[in-house]
C-alpha cells in the first residue's frame, strides 16, 4: 500500500498522538537548536573575518538575516495550517496555525530591532520608508492582526477560524517582502543567499549564517510544539486523554 | 481523493477569496511600480522626471574624486552619477561611515538650479560580503581594467 503516509499524518492529527509525538521530539529540537545556535554564534562573531565594506558591524546579519527568513517561513506555515485548518476543521491544523503567530512576530520584531540597529551605522538612518522596510513592518502587524483577531472571540475555535481567514490573505504580503528590492528601487540592498545561482558571501561568513538558519528553524519546531501541547490539553479538557495524562500525573 | 461536498465548497471559497485578495494586491503592486519609486537617478531627473516633486530621492554613485570638504564648516559637495547623468549635490550634515568615493548614496532633498541641495544623505551598502584580504586580491587582478567598485553595482536603473 502507497498510502501509509496519508495513514500516518491521519494518526498524528489526532491530539493525544500529536501531544505524545510532540513530547518525544521537543526536548531533541530545543537541544539541536542551542547547539547550532552556539556554534553559529562562535562561527560568526570570532571567526568569520570582517567585511570589506562594513567592517565589524556587518556581523549583525548572523542574527538579522535568519530572523528575516524565519519570519516569512513561518508565515508560511501558518498559512498552510490556517488553510487546512478552515478547508478540513482539523482542531490540530488550527491550534498550530495560531501558536505559530507570536513565534513569528517574535522573530519579525527581532528582524526590524536589529535591522535598525544595523541601518544606522551603515546607511545613516534607523528607519526609512522603503519597500523591504515597509512590507516587513506589514508582516509584523499581520501577526499582530491574527493573534489579536483569535482572542477577540469568546470562542476559541470560532476566533482562530476568522484568524485563518486573515492570516491566508496575508500571506500575499510574503512574495511581497521577499521581491521588494527586485521590484522596486530600495534602500536595501538585494538578495545575498541565492537558491539558484551564485550566493555573494565568502565561505566562511556563509557558513555560521546557514548554521542559525538550522538553529531558528529548531528553535521555532521547540517552541511551537510546547505551545502546542499546552494548548492542546487546555482545547481537550474534558477528554479522557488529557484526564490520563492529569492523573498519572498527580499519582506520582 | 473524493471530497466531501462540504469541504469541496469550503475549500473552494477559500481557493476564491486569496484569488480574488491575490489580484488586488497585484494590481495595487503593478501600480505602484509607476509611481512609487524611493528615488530617482541622475538621467531620471535631468530628463525631466522629478519636475513634479518639491522634495525627491537622488541615487546614484559618488564619482571618485569629487568629495569636497568645507575647511570650516561641515558642509560637503560631491557629484552623484549614474550611467548616463551626473548630478551636483551640496550637503551640511555628517556623513554615514560608508560615504566615500565609488559608493552608491542616496540623498534626499530638492533641486536648486541645476544643484541638488540635499538634507539627508544615506549609504546603499550591496549584497556582497567578504573578507578584505579577498576584495584587495580581487582588485590586484584586476589592476589593469577599471575596477568595478562592488559596491555600486546595487539594483539602480
Amino acid at each position: 500500500m502507497s498510502n501509509w503516509i496519508p495513514l500516518w499524518l491521519h494518526k498524528l492529527g489526532s491530539p493525544p498522538t500529536f501531544y505524545r509525538f510532540a513530547g518525544t521530539l521537543r526536548p531533541w529540537a530545543m537541544a539541536l537548536a542551542l547547539l547550532l545556535g552556539a556554534v553559529a554564534l562562535y562561527g560568526g562573531l570570532v571567526l568569520a573575518p570582517a567585511d570589506y565594506q562594513q567592517g565589524e558591524a556587518y556581523r549583525i546579519i548572523f542574527i538579522h538575516v535568519p530572523s528575516a527568513w524565519m519570519s516569512m517561513f513561518i508565515y508560511g506555515v501558518m498559512g498552510v495550517a490556517a488553510f487546512i485548518a478552515l478547508v478540513w476543521r482539523i482542531k490540530l491544523a488550527e491550534v498550530v496555525a495560531m501558536e505559530s503567530a507570536p513565534i513569528g512576530a517574535a522573530f519579525t520584531f527581532i528582524t526590524l530591532v536589529t535591522g535598525s540597529l544595523w541601518g544606522k551605522p551603515m546607511w545613516g538612518t534607523w528607519w526609512t520608508w522603503d519597500a523591504r522596510l515597509t512590507s516587513e513592518l506589514v508582516l509584523l502587524f499581520l501577526y499582530l492582526g491574527v493573534i489579536g483577531l483569535y482572542h477577540a472571540f469568546e470562542d476559541r475555535r470560532q476566533g482562530a477560524r476568522a484568524a485563518a481567514f486573515l492570516a491566508i490573505i496575508g500571506i500575499i504580503n510574503v512574495p511581497i517582502v521577499h521581491f521588494s528590492v527586485n521590484w522596486w528601487n530600495t534602500l536595501h540592498q538585494g538578495s545575498t543567499i541565492n537558491l539558484f545561482g551564485q550566493s555573494k558571501i565568502s565561505g566562511d561568513m556563509l557558513w555560521p549564517l546557514l548554521c542559525m538558519m538550522l538553529a531558528t528553524k529548531f528553535y521555532y519546531v521547540a517552541s511551537l510544539f510546547r505551545r502546542v501541547r499546552t494548548d492542546l490539553l487546555a482545547l481537550e479538557g474534558g477528554k479522557d486523554w488529557v484526564r490520563q495524562i492529569a492523573e498519572s500525573e498527580a499519582g506520582q | 481523493m473524493p471530497m466531501n461536498p462540504t469541504r469541496k465548497r469550503r475549500l473552494i471559497i477559500v481557493a476564491l477569496v486569496v484569488a480574488a485578495a491575490a489580484v488586488a494586491v497585484g494590481l495595487g503592486v503593478y501600480a505602484l511600480q509607476q509611481n512609487m519609486n524611493y528615488l530617482l537617478t541622475p538621467s531620471q531627473v535631468q530628463s525631466g522626471q522629478a519636475s513634479s516633486y518639491k522634495t525627491f530621492r537622488l541615487g546614484g554613485m559618488v564619482k571618485a574624486g569629487s568629495i569636497q570638504r568645507s575647511k570650516d564648516s561641515l558642509q560637503v559637495t560631491f557629484t552623484v552619477v549614474d550611467a548616463s547623468g551626473t548630478m551636483p549635490v551640496e550637503y551640511t550634515g555628517i556623513l554615514p561611515d560608508l560615504f566615500r568615493d565609488d559608493q552608491s548614496v542616496i540623498a534626499t532633498g530638492h533641486m536648486d538650479n541645476a544643484r541638488f541641495i540635499a538634507t539627508e544623505v544615506l549609504a546603499k551598502h550591496d549584497e556582497t560580503y567578504m573578507p578584505k584580504e579577498l576584495k584587495d586580491a580581487m582588485a590586484k587582478a584586476h589592476a589593469n581594467k577599471k575596477v568595478e567598485a562592488g559596491a555600486a553595482q546595487g539594483d539602480m536603473p
